[in-house]
């Protein structure tokens, strides 16, 4: 938990995210056609993964990847993402972390 | 001399032919006549018997048609009625079971048959239990009744929606009250949540049925992305419908055409890489020796995904129809609802005059 929280408190977007998983792809690709660059932790190539996958199980995740964070709190799983998104709600939130093109 | 009461009556009975003894006979019948000789010998018997009561009676009188002839006469000839009947039914039922029997062998044939054709699926390499596009071999009950139960709920689904459609373009056209449409509305947002509601409950089932689309028509599944309408065409659609709109209101639809085009990019990428996982997997190790259960089955556990796409796919559509609702007006909103019901008309109406229209032979 305490990993978790650490890395989630990290500046700006954190994607916590599985190598296998496709739809922790598609989050990611997401935030990079907003022009944000998150911080992906793959926690299938971590040695604490089981540790972090309890963890984040925990904060109330249905499934533990994908996990969103954006400026230390969280945001949720694809669902929560997506509905965030269409209500236009997402990129006011990611704003301080979009790439200066 | 030994035969069954129930073969010879007693004369008063006689009389008359009584359908339903007979009937009750039959099985006594169809087991003795299978010996035919017990019959011939009764009637020898039998007529043995009689003939020698009749002819000591002959003796005893010259007189013709006396009672006593009469009565050895009467039974002698029923018993040959009855004895005639017997041997008929007895014939039909012979050949009652003969055409049974001949019907259980066809059966078993037939049955030989296809249990041999569902091990040859089986051994040219559909995963266990049989492919999920093999039809009815090899798909698990659950898996069926699931996909049954949606069929016969996307047909409700289909009626009411209708039904609503209608209600809702007489409500336009007549002054009904803001509160009115209001429910209409609702009721029209809600119908579709409902099917959404059905299409994950059956993509647990069978995720490659929701994929196909079958219970579409063609020209439906033409456009289909991930199982459904594609968001960003749905607005498409509808928004030259429902002109005029505010400054704000422009901008908000353009908001969310944005918004649904990013998200519906990143699952269309999402879903490319699953295809590419799935085809790594399964082409991995050397191909060739024909083994290759450990790939098939490592490549179903990376196709669990697909559910979580679908699923995603429709939570979009869901969220875009959502949003829409907040951005317009009540009357907008119906007029939108009508739009695309008609638009999904139309669609059916293609398929229909498609699978009608006479082509060239090929």
């Amino acid at each position: 938990m305490d990993k978790v929280m650490r890395l989630a408190s990290e500046r700006g977007v954190v994607l916590f995210s599985k190598s296998s998983c496709c739809l922790c792809y598609a989050v990611k690709i997401l935030f990079q056609e907003l022009g944000v660059t998150p911080t992906v932790h793959e926690i299938d190539q971590d040695p604490e993964g089981r540790e972090m996958e309890r963890a984040l199980m925990r904060l109330g995740c249905n499934a533990p990847v994908p996990a969103v964070f954006i400026g230390g709190k969280l945001v949720g799983s694809t669902n929560e993402v997506m509905s965030l998104h269409l209500g236009g709600g997402l990129i006011p939130l990611v704003r301080p972390y979009q790439a200066l093109c | 001399m030994d035969f069954p009461s129930t073969q010879f009556v007693p004369s008063r009975a006689m009389g008359t032919y009584e359908p339903i003894h007979q009937i009750g006979m039959w099985g006594e019948n169809f087991k003795s006549i299978s010996n035919p000789n017990i019959s011939a010998s009764v009637i020898v018997d039998v007529a043995n018997k009689l003939e020698n009561e009749s002819e000591t009676t002959s003796h005893e009188m010259l007189v013709p048609s006396s009672k006593h002839d009469q009565e050895a006469s009467k039974p002698f000839d029923k018993i040959q009625r009855r004895l005639a009947q017997n041997r008929e039914a007895a014939r039909k039922s012979r050949l009652r079971k003969k055409a049974y029997v001949q019907q259980l062998e066809n059966s078993r044939l037939k049955l030989i048959q296809l249990e041999q054709e569902l091990e040859r699926s089986r051994q040219q390499g559909l995963y266990v239990g049989g492919g999920l596009e093999a039809g009815h071999l090899g798909i698990s009950g659950a898996v069926n009744s699931g996909i049954a139960a949606f069929e016969m709920g996307y047909e409700r689904w289909m009626e009411e929606q209708n039904k609503q459609i209608c209600e809702l373009r007489s409500a336009l056209n007549a002054q009904i009250s803001e509160i009115e449409l209001r429910i209409l509305v609702e009721s029209g947002m809600s119908h579709y949540f409902e099917l959404f509601r059905m299409k994950s409950s059956v993509a647990k089932a069978d995720v490659f049925y929701v994929m196909s689309g079958k219970w579409k028509t063609s020209a439906e599944r033409f456009f289909a992305w991930i199982g459904g309408f594609r968001p960003s065409e749905l607005l498409k659609v509808l928004v030259p419908q429902i002109d005029p709109l505010t400054d704000q209101q422009i901008l908000d639809v353009c908001n969310l055409k944005q918004s649904c085009q990013q998200a519906e990019d990143a699952l269309s990428q999402g879903m490319e890489k699953l295809r590419e996982t799935v085809s790594a997997t399964l082409a991995s190790g050397q191909m060739g020796q024909g083994t290759y259960v450990p790939q098939v089955a490592m490549a179903m556990e990376k196709l669990e995904a697909l559910v979580c796409f679908v699923n995603q796919a429709d939570h979009l559509r869901q969220e875009t129809l959502q949003q829409m609702s907040y951005i317009l007006t009540t009357r907008q909103a119906a007029r939108g609802l009508l739009a695309l019901g008609e638009y999904i008309h139309r669609l059916q109406a293609l398929s229909n005059l498609w699978a009608n229209h006479p082509r060239e032979p090929a």
